[in-house]
């Protein structure tokens, strides 16, 4: 069971990256949205498993998809960071709940796993175009980046975790 | 001492996720203000060769639109060649010739961030170096910044760091060419005094000043004018010949007299 599930973050992890470096990143819809996909890792992460891990699951994550793109190390400070304020997300979302042994992502409400997903892109692509665009002068710019590659993001995120989604019981 | 180590034990994500954080933060920032990371760049052996495999793959849909190009660059060279009233049979001789030019092609291309890098498959094997100037068939594309053995990074023109010297075509007068980031069709060029006649549609080609490029490469046309807050200056906006967002052959030209060029500049501030 535990095997299991390490050879499935793997897979995840590997497809993932290579989907967001070789597909999403030349998407260019209307010119500048390049929606980010690989949020998808922290949504379906388990939650069980070793926290340290997973920030550091994240941190390699973001550092891989930064070496590809030139971006300097913005992934890696946007995914290490909505890594580290997950459990923070899941509480307002979920409720305490959350922490009991028998929760699961697929037993919870879908308008619960909507604002998860959601909470998770916006945080993370608010850092994200932040740091790359690096002035509050530019605030507005940064605020139509963030909603419209945002709400992209968010569709084909959804459209992903309902096409390989968790098998319910 | 025990306490601390509980401290530690308590708070070792939060630890681990400030220390993560400061390392990624650190190669951001320090990045913003000096030269870009030797460590994230597409540039590297691994990186570079996954590029390459997906340019091998998807170079095959475009093969029909790239002959037209280079057909239609060739047509232009040919008329330019049979113009002129030099003999086809003359040797060029190498010794005189201040360019050389070396052909390659885009692996990578981004135009949607700020700051935009171009990955292209000839390396410092190839005989590429930091600063040579890259262009397209239509125009400039950028300045080589990082090589490896194999591939070259590209500063693209569409980077906010990035300043290129310029000038309107049939005049002397220059100015910068800059980025504001905005719209990957238009690049702006700055410092043109006020005195200058300007009229849309005029053409912007690269200015004698900088030893990379060398004069009159096409650039782009003038879209729009306007003084800068200071009235005395020109402030831009430049639509660029080369579609920023469809790239695929590119030469990377190399400047022979560029060392003499510099020790002779580093001369005179020396002194």
């Amino acid at each position: 069971m535990n095997r299991n599930t390490n050879l499935i973050n793997i897979l995840r992890f590997v497809l993932l990256a290579m989907a967001q470096i070789f597909v999403f990143n030349n998407f260019n819809f209307f010119g500048f949205i390049n929606p980010m996909i690989y949020v998808l890792f922290l949504y379906w992460y388990p939650i069980k498993e070793n926290k340290a891990i997973f920030i550091l699951l994240s941190f390699l994550l973001g550092l891989t998809i930064d070496i590809f793109s030139d971006t300097l190390a913005i992934h890696t400070t946007a995914t290490v960071s909505i890594a580290y304020f997950r459990p923070t997300i899941m509480r307002f979302c979920f409720g305490v709940n959350y922490e009991f042994q028998s929760f699961k992502l697929s037993n919870t409400t879908r308008a619960q796993q909507i604002t998860f997903l959601a909470l998770l892109i916006i945080v993370h692509h608010l850092i994200f175009f932040m740091l790359e665009i690096f002035s509050f002068a530019n605030f507005l710019l940064i605020l139509k980046k963030v909603f419209a590659v945002g709400s992209i993001s968010f569709v084909l995120c959804l459209l992903f975790s309902s096409l390989f989604s968790v098998r319910r019981p | 001492m025990q306490q601390i180590v509980n401290f530690i034990i308590r708070y070792k994500n939060a630890l681990l996720y400030v220390g993560l954080l400061a390392i990624a933060l650190g190669f951001t920032i320090q990045s913003h203000s000096y030269h870009h990371s030797k460590f994230f760049n597409s540039s590297s052996w691994i990186s570079g060769s996954l590029y390459q495999i997906s340019t091998d793959i998807s170079s095959y849909f475009t093969l029909r639109t790239e002959n037209k190009i280079l057909l239609d660059e060739n047509k232009r060279l040919r008329y330019i060649l049979f113009n002129t009233n030099r003999s086809d049979s003359t040797a060029i001789d190498t010794a005189q010739v201040n360019y050389a030019i070396i052909s390659g092609s885009v692996i990578k291309n981004n135009f949607n961030s700020p700051r935009n890098y171009i990955t292209i498959n000839k390396g410092a094997k190839h005989g590429i170096r930091q600063d040579m100037g890259v262009i397209t068939s239509q125009g400039i594309l950028g300045i080589v910044e990082d090589t490896s053995s194999k591939f070259a990074m590209v500063q693209s023109i569409l980077n906010t760091k990035s300043n290129i010297n310029a000038k309107i075509q049939n005049t002397n007068f220059f100015g910068s060419l800059i980025w504001d980031g905005k719209s990957y069709t238009t690049v702006q060029l700055i410092d043109i005094p006020r005195l200058v006649p300007l009229k849309v549609g005029d053409t912007i080609v690269t200015g004698a000043m900088s030893s990379i490029f060398p004069e009159n490469i096409p650039i782009g046309t003038i879209k729009a004018f306007d003084l800068n807050t200071s009235q005395s200056f020109y402030q831009i906006d430049v639509t660029l010949f080369n579609n920023m967002a469809d790239i695929k052959s590119i030469y990377v030209i190399s400047n022979k007299d560029k060392a003499e060029i510099l020790e002779l500049q580093s001369r005179i501030t020396d002194e």
